[in-house]
């Protein structure tokens, strides 16, 4: 049997009537040992900051597990949540409270660096843009990592994030001048 | 441990989306990406999801009518169905959110300022978890259609936001049920945009006899269909 797949429209100017969480952009609570804050401006292909956009994050817990059925690993078992969403302010700027996350096996025998999946949602988004935040102190498996390896010098510079202590900027421009490499599904 | 494990891979969405450049709707010219995109491998962060369980839903999250003092003003009705894989398959216990404007097209946002009133009994956000057939079911009222500043005299036409998770990453979905024959649907370039207009149809939900309750509130059928999926092998390594 083939049911036919729904399309998808944009959230529109309104997202955050609807989607936005208080405990959103804390994938764990604010002070949590080994918390990290991952914040960014979403920018349009004017260079204008989107004030109507969202974001929403998907990762592993710093050992590589997630809390799914479908992680086939027996050895990996988490309880941590490993989603966030926030929605941007009016000056376009996102903020994230998480855990960084371990590195990840391909199920083919190598490994992915350390990376965040990341959703952005705005009015003019007729869908979801998918792209994935890595660690700039992870010189050696992002140097191997088989997804930024693949991607141009350009590409790749877009998806990492810059560190200052304990916060990862990560701005996310949606065309244009630096535009970040976004991923198809 | 069994000697051949087998992890989901998705099927591909075969141009079922709109293209985010749609340049009728003006605010995809400045926000679509321009360059090629790479795909995304299906690995383990694509194929795992956020599981959003009990404690995100309140016992009146479905029914937009009951989040208030008073009941708010409109036709009341009923929007039910099911979630589901291209498959077929049920999608259990999965999160879906819902958010729209009141019977006179307002957003509850303080963005939105057009002339129509505000209903201090209506909010218009709503969630619930599917059952275990993947059922789901709001009450709420038929919600207005509302100008905006798309093109001279634009309107949208009725419409209730969708958002809804699925068991991956890559089934995340968030879109717009419409209503049958709205004669809106003509001038209204966030629909259009989907180019085919069988595809554009399932997103219009169906009148239903059955689902509407005598002397009550008319009952409206819209069924979700996510991505399917088949296994793949998965090799098992050393944790790093």
């Amino acid at each position: 049997m083939t049911l036919p797949l729904t399309p998808s429209q944009t959230v529109g100017p309104f997202l955050s009537v609807g989607l936005t969480w208080t405990d959103g952009p804390n994938v764990v609570p604010s002070g949590s040992e080994g918390a990290i804050r991952i914040t960014g401006q979403v920018f349009d292909g004017a260079g204008n900051p989107a004030p109507d956009a969202m974001i929403e994050t998907w990762q592993a817990d710093p050992d590589g597990g997630f809390v799914h059925p479908d992680d086939p690993r027996e050895s990996a078992k988490s309880s941590f949540r490993g989603f966030g969403r926030c929605a941007t302010d009016d000056e376009g700027v996102f903020t994230i409270v998480t855990l960084k996350p371990g590195p990840l096996p391909t199920g083919d025998g190598r490994l992915e660096a350390p990376h965040i999946d990341v959703s952005i949602f705005a009015r003019g988004l007729l869908d979801r843009v998918v792209t994935r935040i890595y660690f700039p102190d992870e010189v050696a498996l992002n140097a191997t990592d088989p997804l930024l390896t693949s991607l141009s010098e350009e590409a790749r510079s877009t998806l990492i994030a810059v560190q200052e202590r304990a916060t990862f900027r990560f701005d996310i421009r949606l065309q244009g001048e630096r535009e970040t490499a976004f991923f198809e599904l | 441990m069994p000697d051949r494990l087998t992890v989901p891979h998705y099927s591909p969405t075969k141009g079922v989306h709109p293209p985010l450049l749609s340049p009728e709707y003006g605010s995809t010219r400045l926000r679509a990406p321009s360059q090629p995109m790479t795909l995304l491998p299906q690995r383990l962060t694509e194929i795992t999801g956020p599981l959003l369980g009990e404690g995100r839903v309140g016992p009146l999250d479905h029914d937009l009518t009951r989040q208030h003092a008073g009941e708010p003003l409109g036709q009341r009705i009923i929007v039910a169905g099911r979630v589901l894989d291209e498959d077929g398959r049920a999608i259990p216990n999965t999160l879906v959110e819902v958010w729209q404007p009141n019977a006179a097209g307002r957003y509850a946002h303080v963005w939105d300022q057009h002339p129509a009133p505000l209903d201090p009994n209506f909010t218009g956000v709503g969630r619930c978890l599917t059952d275990a057939e993947g059922h789901y079911r709001f009450i709420t009222i038929h919600p207005g259609a509302y100008p905006w500043k798309n093109h001279l005299n634009a309107w949208r036409p009725s419409h209730i936001h969708f958002s809804l998770f699925g068991r991956s990453f890559i089934q995340r979905l968030v879109t717009q049920m419409y209503f049958p024959g709205d004669p809106l649907f003509g001038q209204d370039p966030i629909y259009n945009a989907i180019p085919d207009p069988s595809v554009r149809q399932r997103l219009v939900c169906r009148w239903s006899l059955e689902l509407t309750e005598p002397d009550w509130a008319l009952g409206y059928v819209w069924d979700i269909v996510l991505r399917g999926s088949t296994g793949t092998p998965w090799e098992p390594q050393e944790r790093p």
